[in-house]
């Protein structure tokens, strides 16, 4: 990349580095020299991988990114959370129902949240994060599940939690329960599905696996498109 | 003048103004789709397939003779990263019925079928250079197709996706996929995927490029996320085994002539350990990360094309890796984020590619390989696209169009990911719109294989994109989750039936020994060596002191 950006100074776990202004953490701390292998991943902010705390000189405030998505600042000391030492439980969703309590059954420690609000503020994609924990716990699966929806799994709201909470493993069983059982199936799907096991487009594929080339090419482009 | 603070440089005000003032004129207008005759032009002259002196002809190998990119052939004309007499076969860390490499949709899929399919969990054993469900399956964010509308069906699918293809889709993995396809939304539900829906619990389905259905079903722009993070949840659910930061550098082989496991490297330890299985899968995804004609990429920090690599030098056909799909919308502006998605649900619901005169120059749902020549034509052609600080050139694609169509929070809401990045450098894609450029986005050829995702190996199974033949010589938006989903499923299924009754012999790594009589045999000389596992972007000073004394 050319590069006439302004010259800031970071502080990678500690080690000074002078990198241009307008790089992201992920970009600078490669510039710096470091190859990444935990701690990168996406590189899009879709998968959380990335998960970076940091405090700029003269602040207390301790506060959270995603590497791929920051840019750097000057006086920025940085270190990456790559991987977060986190309970996630174990069930078959089969066997579970979507009663108020099922949440709290398999995430007890949801019951000390504290209400503090330190996930929210954590959360690097701007979740309401404690919103969520807290319909969790009301037994809201409904809301827990489209709050959390945008939830990448980076952990920096469990790693700030002091209730040791994990938000993104709460969120994501609300998800699956709220899935399978409040919003159901689709029937247009489950017809088809029937559709393609009893034979019904056998033929008409077949028909279009025997075309020639030109045959083939005619029906393609002057196929019919519905698209409203 | 526009009433809020915009997130571009100054000197793009002028056209930005443009684009805002013919907006409205733009509501409800198309531009006519291209006849056959003009997109065979227009690839001819634009899109980097096109480019001849940008490929060459393999030169070993069962593959000999194709033309692939450059870069390609490099990483397939190189020597092994071990040296077989390095490697003790004698002892075996993971001994197991099924050996998946690569945890994305396809891996974690095929583990799943693999699982209830009758394989214990402590007999499978997926192995993932970095971290369980890190891929580009994550990343997809406009959706996936099925044909389950009342309108649609896996015959309309199948014609959209062969001729989007250019012909030379493999017709019996195309039955296959679109005769899958609602099985797997099916599955997906019961899993516990949320999708989006209209009030009336119906599908809420999208247009796609050389579509001729309302076909892609979404969550959000957060598709690839959603599935993969529930596949990820029930392969922990389940106990199937996994590891990460482990790679495979080469499969083993054994003396009857099958894939029977793969030498793994350790990426902490830095120790190869090895993987004895009775059938393996390979769901290690496509090779954006090599930058083919040095484009940036869409792609994840791992898709360094390895998969490729270790199949062919055991003998695997490769197909249709002359074609690379390259994504017509892809971040030109900001710089941080250059050469990332810009989904097509952008242009499914409303957006449209404009000059930067304001002008709509192509019909906005063309198929990725002319959607992706008309853009690259407008700015080098035509010379009308907008110059970045950097050098770069773009169009505008016009999302305030998807709320003036759609009502006013469509875009939060359909396109949080996109609203959300963009946010985060100061653009607000309700307001303004994107500067794109089109990006490398995925590998369409690959290993081939047939329905049961068989390869010409014994032993060795592959799906998804890792894979050729389904997409033929162009992918349409969508079909690659699906393509996840139905071959790794179709893969898992297959591996635990043959898993059940082969039998390993005694394990060998000739192929390699093989392979460089290949090499020496055509002549190739070269340090170069592959898989090459992760991509390199430290600076030249760094690399050029690099001592390894650790």
């Amino acid at each position: 990349m050319e590069n006439n950006a302004e010259i800031v100074t970071i502080y990678v776990m500690g080690k000074k580095h002078k990198v241009p202004g307008d790089l992201t953490i992920m970009k600078a701390m490669e510039y710096a020299g470091h190859q990444f292998t935990r701690g990168a991943g996406c590189r899009g902010g879709y998968c959380g991988a990335c998960a970076t705390l940091y405090r700029k000189k003269g602040s207390y405030k301790l506060e959270g990114a995603l590497a791929c998505q920051k840019i750097v600042e000057d006086g920025m000391y940085i270190a990456q959370i790559p991987f977060n030492p986190a309970e996630k439980t174990t069930y078959s969703l089969d066997e579970l129902r979507p009663d108020a309590n099922t949440i709290l059954e398999y995430y007890p420690e949801l019951s000390r949240c504290l209400a503090c609000n330190t996930c929210t503020k954590a959360c690097p994609q701007d979740i309401m994060v404690m919103d969520y924990v807290q319909a969790s716990l009301r037994g809201d699966i409904e809301q827990a599940a489209k709050l959390s929806f945008d939830c990448i799994s980076c952990g920096l709201c469990a790693v700030r939690c002091p209730a040791e909470i994990v938000p993104y493993n709460v969120g994501q069983l609300a998800r699956r329960l709220y899935a399978k059982y409040i919003d159901g199936p689709s029937q247009h799907v489950l017809d088809r599905v029937k559709e393609v096991e009893e034979g019904k487009f056998d033929e008409g594929i077949k028909e279009l696996k025997n075309m020639d080339k030109a045959a083939l090419q005619e029906r393609y482009e002057t196929r019919e498109k519905i698209l409203e | 003048m526009s009433d809020y603070e915009s997130g571009y440089p100054d000197y793009m005000r002028e056209s930005l103004d443009k684009v805002a003032a013919t907006r409205a004129s733009r509501v409800g207008k198309s531009f006519k789709a291209m006849t056959a005759e003009e997109k065979d032009k227009i690839l001819r002259d634009f899109h980097p397939d096109w480019k001849m002196d940008q490929k060459r002809g393999l030169k070993v190998g069962p593959s000999k003779g194709q033309l692939m990119p450059h870069e390609v052939v490099d990483i397939l004309e190189a020597h092994s990263i071990i040296k077989p007499e390095d490697i003790d076969l004698s002892s075996i860390d993971y001994d197991v019925d099924v050996l998946i490499i690569g945890a994305g949709g396809a891996g974690l899929s095929a583990a799943i079928l693999a699982h209830d399919s009758g394989i214990d969990p402590d007999k499978i054993l997926i192995v993932q250079k970095l971290r369980l469900g890190d891929a580009n399956s994550k990343m997809s964010q406009g959706g996936i197709q099925a044909a389950d509308a009342p309108n649609d069906s896996p015959t309309i699918h199948y014609l959209d996706i062969i001729g989007g293809g250019h012909y030379e889709n493999k017709p019996e993995l195309v039955e296959a996929m679109v005769k899958d396809g609602p099985d797997v939304i099916k599955w997906h539900e019961e899993l516990g995927v949320l999708y989006d829906k209209l009030d009336d619990g119906t599908m809420q389905l999208a247009p796609g490029g050389g579509t001729s259905r309302r076909r892609m079903h979404s969550c959000k722009d957060y598709t690839g996320l959603e599935i993969t993070r529930i596949l990820m949840d029930e392969v922990i659910n389940r106990q199937i085994g996994y590891v990460e930061f482990t790679c495979a550098v080469e499969f083993v082989m054994d003396d009857m002539g099958q894939v029977a496991g793969a030498v793994l490297y350790d990426m902490d330890s830095d120790e190869y350990k090895i993987a004895r299985a009775k059938s393996t899968i390979l769901a290690t995804g496509g090779f954006g990360r090599l930058h083919i004609q040095s484009f940036e990429t869409t792609n994840h920090y791992g898709a360094t094309g390895d998969g490729i690599v270790m199949a062919y030098r055991t003998g695997t056909n490769l197909i249709h890796l002359d074609s690379t799909q390259f994504h017509p919308t892809g971040s030109a502006y900001p710089e941080q984020i250059v050469g990332q998605l810009c989904t097509e649900k952008l242009r499914g619901r409303g957006a449209q590619p404009v000059n930067a005169d304001g002008e709509l120059f192509v019909y906005p749902l063309e198929t990725r390989d002319v959607e992706a020549s008309a853009l690259i034509r407008e700015c080098y052609g035509r010379e009308r696209g907008v110059t970045t600080p950097s050098g770069m050139k773009g169009v505008w694609l016009d999302t305030p169009l998807i709320d003036v169509i759609n009502g006013k929070g469509t875009i939060e809401r359909e396109f949080a990911a996109m609203f959300r990045n963009y946010n985060k450098f100061g653009i607000d894609i309700r307001k303004e719109p994107m500067l794109v450029f089109p990006t490398l986005h995925y590998q369409n050829g690959g290993v081939e294989i047939n329905v049961r995702c068989e390869t010409s190996v014994p032993g060795l199974f592959a799906a998804g994109e890792v894979c050729g033949g389904v997409h033929g010589k162009n992918r349409l938006m969508g079909n690659s989750q699906l393509d996840l989903y139905v071959f790794g499923r179709r893969a898992g299924k297959a591996a635990a039936e043959r898993a059940k009754t082969a039998k390993t012999g005694k394990l060998n790594l000739y192929h390699l020994d093989r392979y460089e009589k290949w090499l020496r045999e055509a002549g190739v000389e070269t340090d170069r060596k592959s898989p090459i596992l992760l991509p390199e972007y430290r600076g030249e000073k760094t690399l050029k002191h690099q001592l390894k004394l650790l």
